[in-house]
């Protein structure tokens, strides 16, 4: 399992002056092409969007180009190093690191992306409603507590013993896995960005611009999506970053207790994990891994802080 | 008179130091470190059979007697192991009579007694006490103290066998005037009997901590003056296997290191250090593939794998199951998950030498065509994406084991090798707490066998393989109606086994009873009952200044604790 | 505040009820057993007598108003008889929660882990927290800095990398290759006097090393974030346009703006240090309580888990009330009522 030492920050966006959208519409701009255009000035953002394009790239087509069998197995050519055949080296099977990396990338980042979309969805769900709406507080915080509260790895057995057959047997064995773990990962990560957000709305909503938009007789749903949102959105991107990093560790974890994805099927926390022992032998094995992990989650960081940055008002003005 | 003594004194010091450091002094090599990766939770084998527990309350508490390392029986607290010859069993095999050594003590310092052996029985016995090792003292019907010394086990059957009870590390003898409060139902609430009993070992424990670390220190009443030569011991638990050669190989922290099932590669270049060595020994382990010969398709519902859902689809075929084994090449499993500490097999039976089978070799060479000739014989005809099928029904195997990184990279290659005979596999791994825990109501358990083949490692304690060749009865197949509690995994069932199970339990000549050992082994891998795959030793680590380590797969690794020393 | 106090102790305990219910609910419905980890060559009838003497034959429902018996009645009225010397009632008819596997009461187990792991990951923490302020704060006052891309590639990095990993090569580099930190924490080791006192320092380095890097790396996006929200704010202009150092608008006006989430951030965190960090300890073998909980998982050692994770469970909403009074303290634009 991954260490459970982290933090369930609750994190205050002090107020906009004014809501960002409250933006008179000059010369025919929409928020998007003036968020996109902010975007575009912004040179980490650039860089990462770069990089996370290209790691996708090489993962849904790379592949086709390696042209080797993630795994087909050379035990005679086993923990190669690397060579013309082989960029990144073999494992102790003789299976290719470089095509299990390009196949473990497209599991990992899907995976990743998915069940940190799923958690962030939830959590942010959970954490607008308990902080807006007063009544609905003591019930959504009191869940989230108790969801922080679950063995984590009990919760599993029990999860996958209730579904694993159910779904192996409508979606197949790859497809219903998939989705069990991205609903596994997204169910028990919630947490923390729903105490996040709730902490920040509690702030949020209190200001002037939140009372002047609710004084005009603005609908609620409103309100939430155009006056608060926006203004928690800082610390949203801060736990989406973390959340595929986590997501990618959890999927190795879950592996590697028999509740992910089957053993053949590499991924790049199982790959990083498998390696380990490995390190003195091939130190192949753990770099590459922990390289494709570390830059996916640094690029998704930086767009992060693109999208932050080109979203604040404040910003886009200068 | 003065010059004489001195004189005296120094030839006898002489005499001992020409008798060399076998006779070295209680106590003189200082500390030994163990390493137990599985840390030792209770030093009471009776409340946890688990390995690790047993083999650590093995430095404290002993059995009667002990299994060397080579699996024969050796005196512990008695002089000679009683035998029928010796008259110590009778000649109806319906009972057997100790003699405890004499002069013997516990580490408190009171004598040992034929009380305390009849304690021990009457303690494991007991209802309610959950006690674990109660298979040792299967058809015991009483166990009587005749006098001070000497004690006799009776049996409500003739036992060719008579050694379950007292003999090997499961079986060791605990204090009466200790334990006398603490039978059946109350065994649980004697914590501090349970974490440090008094015994007749070389050692006694000074502070224990459960999960994570025990102090020892020499016992002051070992029944050898000279033994042992550790003053204190420290056995570590916690962590994992491939971290715990480390500590011995590498970084020298630690004398020994037990049960280090890690890829070899890495155990070798770990040993290359040069602190520390590997040493095996091999048992009766055999890494096994089980075929399942009932069918385990979900249609079935509650019938799922019992006899009542009837055969397996394709895996009832003797043509599938003979070629399903000789597209295994087993060399290769070995070189690449076991290296040094692991044999290609065909047998079930392995060990000991006398029992094991030479009739069986013709899954030892890895043979694709002739599989693929048997499978194209029998009707199974490659489909469009080369898996073979008849009649609607593809070769396609379930294929379940245990979480352990060796038994993931041998299931990789199991796979590759059925693939190129048009086998497909789906490989399946379950945490090992769910898949040996035999929870009624979870899909994964071994004994459920939802899968159609599964892959572990099953053995027996001690030599004899009665007990051991009895798990493929017809009837023990796990089924609802026992709560899924039988041996026979595979569900094999052959009238003519269980004949011979039958007859190995009226038959007493060693010989007859090794024959019809070798028999049943041979039926059960010709009839392809499972695919017996590696003969597994047991491997663990040795700090090089360690001297008089004796590695030993019939009773607990650290047996002969009282005779290791520290070179110099 | 007081009657939000109030409101939210009164609303904690069948909270709490709950949790307890679910748990034990849970680990009921686990498919791992107690005798899943023993050896294949104890037969299966003697496993369902073990499972019988551990009293798995009873009902749900009995067994779980026990633990509660025993939860809140005998381990409160031990602790109270040991920590005063009374006795009160019979205290030896009184049955305590004893753990499955070791036999011994669970309270016991979890006083004899506390101390390492409140040395070793209680110390991470604090490590951690000294390490992610200055860089959060040095980061966003620098935003785009040098500095600052280092310091989000070295915590990018450090959070992404598991401690699996990190711990391994830690390991390698230090004990194998330099020998200059043990691998393995020895928990029998007592600190008297200055020598003792640098064994137990040179013990902690490695696993503390791990955990504070990856809290540090959580942390300090934490903190960058929050200030850089409050560096662009109208007071901060204000303070400048009034004249003041640039040391005190940002050390006294915007740090203790943005503390105020970063101080809650750390008090959530606290009951993570007692639910320990499962695989750090388990690479360095500090076994506290993280590792004490995951044996009991792994051997379903129900009643130990129980407890631990209650007792956690307790610890969480705590911590999370406290989170939520001093925020409102800290910052008086909330308001509960």
């Amino acid at each position: 399992m991954t260490d459970q030492v982290s933090m369930a920050p609750e994190k205050v966006i002090p107020p906009a002056p004014g809501s960002p959208v409250a933006a008179e519409p000059r010369k025919q701009r929409t928020l998007t092409a003036d968020v996109w255009r902010q975007f575009r000035q912004h040179k980490g953002g650039v860089i990462g969007a770069i990089v996370f394009l290209t790691i996708i790239f090489l993962v849904v087509f790379g592949p086709s180009i390696h042209g080797i069998d993630p795994s087909a197995l050379n035990v005679r050519e086993r923990n190669a190093g690397i060579s013309f055949a082989h960029p990144m080296g073999t494992d102790n099977l003789g299976r290719d690191t470089f095509a299990q990396i390009l196949a473990g990338g497209r599991t990992s980042l899907s995976v990743g992306v998915t069940a940190m979309m799923l958690s962030l969805l939830l959590g942010t769900t959970i954490g607008v409603m308990a902080g807006y709406f007063k009544k609905l507080e003591g019930p959504l915080m009191r869940l989230t507590d108790l969801f922080l509260a679950l063995p984590l790895l009990p919760l599993l057995l029990v999860i996958i013993m209730l579904f694993r057959d159910t779904l192996r047997r409508s979606f197949g064995p790859e497809t219903g896995i998939f989705m069990l773990i991205v609903f596994v990962i997204g169910i028990t990560s919630w947490m923390q960005t729903a105490r996040i957000v709730r902490g920040a709305v509690l702030s949020v909503k209190e200001q002037e611009f939140v009372l002047a938009a609710k004084s005009i007789g603005t609908r609620e749903r409103r309100v939430i999506t155009r006056h608060i949102l926006p203004n928690v959105l800082s610390p949203i991107m801060v736990s989406a970053t973390l959340g595929i990093a986590t997501a990618i560790i959890t999927e190795s974890a879950l592996s590697f207790l028999g509740l992910g994805f089957p053993s053949d099927y590499p991924t790049w926390g199982r790959l990083l994990f498998d390696g380990v022992n490995f390190m003195q032998i091939n130190p192949s094995r753990v770099i590459w891994p922990g390289l494709a992990i570390s830059l996916t989650v640094l690029s998704v960081n930086y767009i992060g802080d693109g999208i932050r940055d080109a979203l604040d008002p404040r910003i886009r003005g200068r | 008179m003065k010059k004489l003594t001195t004189f005296l004194t120094g030839t006898a010091a002489a005499i001992a130091m020409t008798a060399g450091a076998a006779q070295a002094e209680r106590g003189s090599d200082g500390h030994l470190n163990i390493l137990y990766w599985q840390a030792v939770s209770i030093l009471n084998p009776f409340l946890s059979g688990g390995t690790k527990d047993v083999e650590g309350s093995s430095l404290v508490i002993e059995p009667l007697a002990k299994f060397n390392e080579k699996g024969e029986m050796v005196p512990a607290l008695v002089d000679e192991i009683p035998t029928v010859e010796n008259g110590g069993v009778a000649e109806d095999l319906k009972s057997i009579t100790w003699v405890i050594s004499e002069g013997l003590m516990w580490s408190d310092g009171t004598p040992v007694t034929a009380e305390d052996v009849k304690f021990t029985a009457e303690y494991c016995m007991a209802e309610d006490g959950g006690c674990q090792q109660v298979a040792n003292f299967t058809d015991v019907e009483s166990v009587e103290a005749v006098d001070e010394r000497t004690v006799k086990v009776n049996f409500s059957i003739p036992k060719p066998y008579p050694y379950g009870p007292f003999v090997g590390a499961q079986s060791p003898i605990i204090q009466k005037a200790q334990f006398a409060d603490c039978v059946g139902a109350r065994a649980p609430e004697c914590t501090e009997a349970n974490f440090g009993p008094i015994g007749t070992g070389p050692f006694v424990v000074t502070r224990f901590a459960a999960n994570d670390v025990i102090e020892l220190e020499a016992n002051p009443n070992y029944r050898d003056a000279a033994k042992p030569a550790f003053a204190t011991v420290t056995l570590k638990g916690g962590g994992d296997a491939a971290s715990a050669a480390r500590a011995v190989m590498e970084t020298g922290e630690f004398d020994y290191a037990w049960n280090l099932q890690v890829e070899p590669e890495i155990l070798a270049q770990m040993e290359a250090a040069g602190r520390g060595e590997l040493i095996s020994s091999f048992g009766t382990s055999v890494e096994r593939i089980n075929l399942n010969m009932t069918d385990p398709s979900p249609d079935k519902g509650d019938d799922r794998s019992t006899v009542e859902a009837g055969p397996h689809p394709f895996l009832s075929d003797p043509a599938v199951r003979r070629a399903l084994s000789i597209a295994l090449d087993r060399e290769l499993i070995v070189e690449a998950g076991y290296g040094e500490t692991g044999r290609p097999t065909c047998n079930i039976l392995p060990a000991p030498e006398a029992y094991a089978s030479k009739n069986v070799d013709w899954c030892l060479t890895q043979d694709i065509e002739e599989a693929n000739r048997l499978l194209d014989e029998a009707g199974w005809m490659p489909g469009g994406d080369g898996i073979r099928e008849k009649d609607g029904v593809r070769l396609s195997i379930l294929y379940s084991t245990s979480t352990n990184s060796v038994r993931q990279a041998t299931q990789a290659l199991v796979k590759d090798m059925w693939q190129q005979i048009g086998v497909e596999s789906e490989l399946r791994n379950v945490d090992a707490a769910v898949f040996f825990g035999g929870d009624p109501a979870s899909p994964d358990t071994f004994q459920k066998f939802y899968a159609d083949v599964l892959m572990y490692t099953n053995n027996f304690d001690g030599t004899d393989p009665e007990k051991y060749m009895a798990e493929w009865l017809c009837d023990d197949a796990p089924k609802p109606q026992n709560g899924w509690l039988g041996a026979n995994i595979p569900r094999f069932c052959s009238e003519e086994y269980d004949a011979l199970v039958k007859k190995m339990g009226e038959t007493a000549p060693l010989e007859e009873r090794q024959a019809l050992a070798i028999q049943m082994n041979d039926i059960l891998t010709n009839e392809g009952a499972h695919l017996p795959l590696v003969h597994r030793g047991d491997v663990s680590a040795k700090s090089t200044t360690l001297n008089g380590v004796l590695m030993n797969s019939w009773d607990s690794e650290l047996w002969n604790a009282a005779d290791w020393t520290r070179a110099e | 505040m007081f009657h939000y106090t109030l409101r939210r102790l009164m609303f904690a305990v069948p909270t709490l009820f709950v949790i307890s219910f679910i748990i034990f609910a849970l680990l009921d419905l686990a498919p791992n057993d107690p005798t899943g980890n023993l050896p294949l060559t104890i037969p299966p009838e003697v496993r369902e007598q073990i499972r019988m003497s551990l009293g798995l034959g009873e009902p749900f429902h009995i067994r779980y108003l026990k633990w509660l018996q025993q939860f809140f009645i005998a381990e409160p009225l031990n602790f109270i008889q040991q920590a005063f010397g009374i006795e009160i009632g019979n205290s030896a008819e009184r049955v305590r929660i004893r753990s499955w596997a070791t036999r011994s009461p669970v309270v016991d187990l979890i006083v004899e882990r506390l101390p390492q792991t409140l040395w070793v990951v209680g110390m991470s923490y604090v490590v951690g927290i000294l390490i992610a302020l200055p860089v959060g704060i040095i980061s966003a006052y620098r935003q785009y800095s040098w500095f600052d891309q280092i310091g989000t590639f070295v915590s990018m990095v450090g959070f992404s990398v598991p401690t699996f990993f990190t711990g391994v090569v830690l390991i390698v580099v230090f004990s194998v290759y330099l020998g200059w930190f043990p691998s393995i924490y020895d928990t029998t080791h007592r600190v008297t006097d200055w020598d003792s006192f640098w064994v137990q320092v040179r013990q902690m380095v490695l696993p503390v090393m791990v955990l504070a890097l990856y809290n540090a790396a959580q942390l300090s996006r934490f903190v960058r974030a929050s200030m850089l929200d409050n560096l662009n704010q109208d007071y901060v202009r204000t303070a400048r346009a009034k004249g003041m150092k640039e040391k005190v608008v940002l050390l006294v006006h915007v740090l203790r703006n943005s503390l105020i989430p970063v101080v809650t951030v750390i008090a959530l965190g606290i009951p993570t240090i007692f639910s320990g960090a499962i695989i750090t300890e388990q690479i360095f073998r500090v076994n506290g309580l993280g590792q004490l909980l995951i044996i009991a998982i792994q051997g379903a050692d129900i009643p130990l888990v129980q407890t631990l994770t209650f007792i956690f469970a307790v610890l969480i909403i705590l911590c999370n009330l406290i989170a939520d009074i001093l925020y409102g303290i800290l910052d008086p634009r909330i308001r509960y009522d």
